[in-house]
């Protein structure tokens, strides 16, 4: 067993948190209030290697480990959960083409993402699949030497701004899940319909669509793996999202935990700064242990991945365990704050807005529960 | 051109000091080390200069306890070449450390064109090391610099001194230039830096191997304390107006006999 970071996952760690001090957290209330992307920030993370962590080395990546990426992913978070969303999706939408693409697919699209700031988007919810993910609708035709895709995509992230599209879709529907196929596509590709932007509770200055394939054609050679793969790939796409995801949530919820603390040994009532009533010390208690439980849970599902070892349930347990944990810190993060929390000229509400969506995207706290009891129940 | 950087390591400045059990030094064990503030202006010079001097090198030098070598990798993240370690306890003084350097640089086999380091560390705050070394090794120096513009055969220095006021200096290599805040703004180490990082060369040499001695030590330190805890300050109500009178008094004969500043 061993619990202490390497020297150099120490250092990515303290680089990270050092931008996301800098560079991010003193601007995510402006972007978050503006609804703004962020581009010259984002821009400066690619800069410095924070992006696209899952490129490997052969096309031009860091050849980061699963444990760094969730690493970098916690540091972004904790400068604004909405701007890690936005980095965040490129490699949600990258990692099917790390997982299942060809050599060429590989040097074709990802290498591009190594030599500028692009921005990718991952589309797999429908307006009416979100959850059932197995249930989607987009079409995918074959038609000579392309594929063409029809369908309706919701709640897009990046769709406003994306490069590339990975989208899931059906070769036929009747076969549920075994028809679902993925297809990488250009940006630029005609007939892509971007709807607008959607005005969100919380990750404000990231980008959130609705988009529709209309006769959108791609060569076949964008396909990852076979027709059918699909379903597969995206099952192994989140079993490295998840821990990242997760990653997030404990990136937003340490915010909102240091932000208690140095506020409770500030704020005096009664006397006395309220750090040394029971009432907030046990909160604050309670978040110092959430937060632990989630990065060892968030650890330990990376480096079961690092290690070839099967970790789809670690991965929900982590996910489902560290979003609720900073939707409670959060939650708890402006009580403390009392009535300067629920103002927006204290960092606090935001951070409570943004824990929200990571208890609902990639897996609802009810699907992962889903997954867990799914795994617990098929071994007996 | 051979660029040399010296960098120290010093306590997070978030760090509370202790002295240690025996009053010899401070706690060490317990401290997180970054590397000098200054020194980071220090390091970003020599890239600066390096980028525009093709085939130049940055070696970066250090001195001190080797329980973490944070300030040389992050130089060396940074983007400098290789670095030098000479292993020496933390208390050493500053003419044990001018003179340790002086036989790193030596002992590369290297001619310093250019030596840069930060004006001052902001743990012992001697500010000796960079007069020191320069003098030992006969270069030119300048310190509290921040700008640096020209080549290296006519390098023209600014100088902050009291009141807000610039001095400016011409100086060719070799010089050793001790920076300050606003010379340049240091870059972040980027996360291929880091991995790259731990492939550079870093030698590392006893004080013997650079020529220092236990004889060459000039300051002694005989303890350390945290200073005097501050008594608590006093309160006078002066709202009420037939009171004041008195209150004044009151508080100029404790000026007088308690505070002793009138």
């Amino acid at each position: 067993m061993e619990f202490n970071y390497t020297t150099e996952q120490q250092e990515i760690k303290e680089q990270t948190f050092k931008f996301a001090r800098n560079e991010m957290l003193p601007f995510a209330s402006e972007f978050d209030q503006s609804g703004e992307m962020p581009l010259t920030i984002l821009k400066k993370a690619w800069e410095l290697g924070f992006v696209n962590t899952c490129i490997p080395v052969e096309y031009g990546g860091v050849g980061f480990t699963s444990q760094d990426t969730v690493n970098i992913t916690e540091g972004l978070a904790y400068g604004c959960m909405g701007m890690n969303t936005v980095l965040m999706a490129n490699d949600l939408a990258l990692l099917p083409i790390v997982i299942g693409g060809t050599h060429e697919q590989k040097e074709k699209f990802l290498r591009p993402f190594t030599e500028d700031y692009k921005i990718a988007s991952f589309c797999l919810t429908e307006p009416g699949n979100g959850s059932d993910a197995a249930g989607i609708k987009t079409n995918f035709k074959e038609d000579g030497d392309d594929w063409v895709i029809n369908g309706d995509k919701m709640w897009i992230t990046n769709a406003g701004f994306a490069d590339l599209f990975v989208v899931y879709g059906t070769i036929d529907s009747s076969l549920k899940h075994k028809g679902i196929s993925c297809l990488i596509v250009d940006g630029k590709t005609a007939g892509i319909e971007i709807g607008k932007a959607e005005k969100k509770m919380g990750h404000r200055c990231s980008d959130t669509r609705g988009m529709r394939f209309n006769n959108v054609r791609v060569p076949k050679e964008n396909m990852i793996g076979a027709p059918g793969d699909g379903w597969k790939i995206a099952m192994k796409t989140l079993d490295h999202s998840r821990p990242m995801v997760a990653a997030s949530a404990l990136g937003g919820a340490l915010c909102a935990y240091d932000h208690s603390v140095k506020y409770a040994t500030e704020r005096n009532q009664f006397g006395k700064p309220i750090s040394s009533f029971q009432a907030i010390q046990f909160m604050i208690a309670n978040m110092a242990m959430k937060i632990e439980a989630s990065r060892l849970l968030i650890n330990k599902a990376a480096w079961m991945l690092d290690n070839d070892i099967p970790n789809t349930k670690i991965a929900s347990y982590a996910k489902a365990f560290a979003a609720d944990s900073c939707m409670e810190i959060t939650t708890d993060a402006v009580q403390i704050f009392g009535g300067y929390g629920y103002s927006i000229e204290y960092p606090v509400e935001k951070l409570m807005r943004d824990a929200k969506l990571i208890q609902i995207y990639e897996g609802t706290s009810q699907i992962q529960r889903m997954v867990i009891a799914k795994e617990i129940f098929s071994r007996h | 051109m051979n660029i040399f950087v010296c960098v120290k390591q010093v306590p997070d400045t978030e760090t509370k000091v202790i002295p240690n059990g025996d009053g010899s030094f401070i706690e060490t064990n317990s401290i997180k080390w970054i590397m000098n503030p200054y020194d980071e202006f220090a390091v970003e010079q020599a890239l600066l200069v390096k980028a525009s001097n093709a085939g130049s090198t940055v070696t970066v030098l250090r001195v001190g306890a080797v329980h973490d070598t944070e300030a040389l990798r992050t130089a060396l993240a940074m983007g400098a070449d290789d670095a030098i370690l000479v292993e020496a306890d933390d208390n050493i003084d500053s003419y044990m450390t001018a003179k340790a350097l002086k036989g790193a640089i030596e002992k590369s086999g290297n001619s310093a064109d250019l030596i840069f380091s930060g004006k001052q560390s902001i743990d012992s705050d001697c500010l000796q090391v960079p007069q020191l070394l320069a003098q030992m090794l006969n270069l030119p120096s300048v310190s509290v610099v921040v700008g640096y513009e020209g080549d290296s055969s006519n390098i023209v220095l600014k100088r902050e001194i009291e009141g807000g006021a610039l001095e400016v200096y011409n100086c060719s290599s070799p010089a050793l230039i001790a920076c300050n805040k606003g010379i340049n703004t240091p870059r972040y180490a980027s996360l291929p830096g880091i991995m790259k990082a731990k492939k550079k060369p870093l030698a590392q040499h006893s004080l013997a191997d650079v020529g220092v001695s236990a004889d060459d030590r000039r300051i002694v330190y005989s303890d350390f304390h945290l200073p005097p805890e501050k008594p608590a300050g006093k309160k006078f109500d002066a709202m009420d107006e037939a009171a004041q009178a008195g209150i004044v008094k009151e508080v100029v004969g404790l000026l007088r006999t308690e505070a002793k500043v009138l």
